[in-house]
């Protein structure tokens, strides 16, 4: 299925009215959420059209939300690495702390405009699901927040928050109990109740729209990106570094650079304990083309076509597939994809505070280790930009049991 | 003649529905699950589902996604699936279990993993008529269709409460063997109470395909049957089985065996 990776341009105007992004993507999803979707995609094209719409949208990433983030030059890190010049896409320093609020402002407005009482969204690491509730709190929404139960016990501070936000936090406790666990029960809220709930996905998954929806909300990155660095350097960057699980963040920062060829783009997977089967979440690295939640796209799947159990130190990148979009990227050789081991984030996530006082998230750590890598071989005078998704204060229990600390 | 096709015209001339029982493969293992095909088809069931268990299944309610699961944790494998199906034919010499019709329900990702066309004949190799495939919508089920209709395999599509009419149409014309009509909007499940509107829906699609229209999702009892019998061409029951092989882990097999038999003869009585 695998497309021959010899370049073919990847085409920015994707997906085609069938939601396909080359071969990936689709809606494999049961008749009963076919009308929603549908529906949805009526609702965010006539979103795209209003004006006002983008005006109000606009106005909360400014006043609420804090946009733009800055782009950062990181003096010690890049005297560190010794090579390109590294500099930081202050995604954590968003309201909520991730770029998670960019996409779920957008839907829930989204929600608010279709009439919809309540939204549901499921959650990893808990950023989306405190973005999810931040956002309904603002606008007066019933929220609803599924969550894997290990992913609950490695990420409390971020349960407490979203509870304390007035969303009801309901656990997983099916399979592996963790954010792929979490999509499917958000599915199965949804197809009983896609009537009065929307249905906030937080990453570039699922049945289209969703993977274009939440490209298009989180692509603010990648523009603000392109225009501080034109700003700022009068050029831009040689090559840019996000972490990929489903691929939110990713996605937002690529895609305004899709047609800039002079760009380097290059995504970090969680590569876990290694690659032995079970011990990684690398989709795209070590997975082949199959279906799983509603779309076509890499995934770690045994011969029988079941999902594979993944593992990753990081909550949010604990996921057995990747979005429709990252693998025709990959397929179209547009995007380099590599994989970083538990180890090599951990390491990144302690460089990183005590080099430039920031405390990434451990899924930002993938790609903080991967710019590591990358920026000897690029060379002095070019210019790297990491997108900094999020921010650690989440992960501080989590590392500290790790490390064998008592907080 | 392909066996769904012989079904229901025979039922035609019976004037009543099919009763169509549906099981999880392997749970608690297969050759319970064996056993429970030959005593249900005994007990009065005019076709069979055999739903084959995948690890993220979506479009499924929480009683028949946690019998999944105890199936997969015990690493049950898709040849093994079909073995058995093989076995339960091979067995049947000329009686009753020769005709009866027999549908694999299943995720497409099991499918695509396959190969569709090599998935397809290896279904219809071990004894299957014809798929139901719930995460595949009529906008992505053209290759399926065709490679299906080429073996003779049949496959049903599913209308839903949530389906425009138009649509439902559609989606009518490219299916074969019989339409899935689904009850009640959300997943499979019992339910106390049918939705008013369901016998409407269901009259209106008989005037509109030639196809037979079977109703499923939420029929748990035999009260239902009776309610239902009158605007379906075919009943499926599904959660109200499986719930009961939660508990077979530890019972003797003649047990679980025996007890869903009975359940299965209370529902056919209601039918007939």
């Amino acid at each position: 299925m695998a497309l021959n990776a010899s370049k073919v341009r990847a085409d920015t105007s994707l997906p085609d009215a069938l939601g396909r992004y080359g071969a990936f993507g689709g809606r494999f999803v049961p008749e009963t959420l076919m009308d929603a979707l549908n529906r949805l995609s009526a609702a965010y094209a006539e979103t795209k059209a209003d004006p006002t719409f983008q005006a109000r949208l606009d106005d909360y990433l400014r006043d609420y939300v804090g946009r733009p983030s800055p782009l950062f030059f990181a003096k010690r890190l890049t005297e560190l690495a010794g090579g390109a010049d590294i500099y930081l896409k202050r995604e954590d320093l968003n309201h909520t702390g991730a770029h998670k609020i960019n996409n779920a402002l957008g839907q829930v407005l989204i929600a608010e405009r279709m009439g919809k009482k309540r939204v549901i969204a499921e959650t990893g690491a808990g950023q989306h699901g405190v973005a999810t509730a931040t956002a309904c709190a603002l606008l007066g929404l019933e929220c609803t927040i599924y969550m894997g139960e290990e992913d609950i016990r490695r990420q409390k501070l971020n349960v407490f928050n979203m509870k304390t936000l007035g969303a009801s936090v309901v656990p997983v406790t099916t399979g592996s109990r963790t954010l792929r666990d979490a999509t499917n029960e958000a599915m199965r809220d949804w197809m009983g109740s896609s009537g009065e709930t929307h249905y906030t996905i937080g990453s570039v998954v699922g049945p289209h729209p969703f993977p274009m929806i939440v490209r298009d909300y989180q692509a603010v990155i990648g523009r603000e990106t392109k225009r501080q660095s034109l700003e700022k350097l009068g050029r831009l960057p040689d090559a840019l570094v996000a972490c990929v699980g489903g691929g939110s963040n990713a996605a937002g920062m690529f895609y305004p650079f899709i047609d800039d060829e002079s760009v380097e783009l290059i995504g970090a997977e969680a590569g876990g304990r290694g690659p032995t089967s079970g011990e990684h979440a690398s989709s795209l690295t070590q997975g082949r083309p199959g279906v799983l939640h509603g779309s076509f796209s890499y995934v770690l799947q045994d011969d029988d076509g079941q999902t594979d159990d993944v593992h990753s130190i990081s909550a949010g990148l604990d996921y057995p597939g990747v979005g429709p979009e990252h693998s025709y990227w990959k397929d179209a050789g547009r995007v380099r994809y590599e994989s970083i081991t538990d180890v090599e984030a951990l390491e990144a996530y302690g460089r990183l505070a005590r080099l430039e006082g920031i405390l990434p998230a451990l899924e930002s750590s993938h790609a903080v280790a991967q710019a590591i890598k990358e920026a000897p071989a690029l060379g002095a005078g070019k210019v790297l930009v990491i997108c900094l998704s999020g921010r650690g204060d989440k992960d501080a229990f989590e590392v500290a049991r790790l490390r064998g600390e008592p907080m | 003649m392909n066996r769904i096709d012989a079904l229901f015209s025979s039922l035609k001339l019976e004037h009543r529905p099919a009763l169509m029982p549906f099981i999880t493969a392997g749970d608690p293992d297969l050759a319970t699950t064996k056993a429970l095909i030959e005593e249900m088809v005994v007990r009065g069931a005019d076709m069979i589902e055999v739903g084959i268990p995948y690890s993220d299944p979506i479009a499924d309610g929480p009683v028949i996604a946690a019998s999944y699961t105890r199936a997969l944790r015990k690493g049950l494998k898709q040849a093994e699936i079909l073995k058995t199906i093989r076995s339960i034919r091979d067995e049947a010499g000329s009686g009753p279990l020769s005709r009866t019709p027999m549908v694999a329900m299943l995720s497409y990702s099991i499918i695509h993993r396959q190969g569709v066309e090599s998935f397809l004949k290896r279904a219809v190799e071990a004894g299957f008529d014809g798929v139901i495939v719930p995460d595949l919508p009529v906008e992505e089920s053209e290759d399926l269709a065709g490679l299906a209709a080429g073996l003779n395999v049949k496959l049903i599509q599913l209308i839903t409460p949530t389906t425009p009419r138009d649509r439902a149409l559609a989606i009518a014309k490219s299916t074969t063997g019989f339409i899935y009509y689904v009850s009640v909007s959300g997943l499979t499940g019992e339910r106390q109470s049918l939705p008013p509107d369901l016998a409407d829906n269901v009259s209106w699609l008989r005037t509109q395909t030639d196809l037979p229209v079977c109703i499923g999702f939420g029929i748990s009892s035999p009260d239902q049957i009776r309610e239902l019998s009158p605007v379906a061409d075919g009943l499926i029951v599904g959660s109200a089985l499986v719930r009961r092989l939660a508990d077979a882990e530890g019972k003797p097999r003649e047990a679980v065996v025996d007890d869903i038999g009975r359940f299965v003869a209370d529902l056919s009585a209601a039918l007939r």
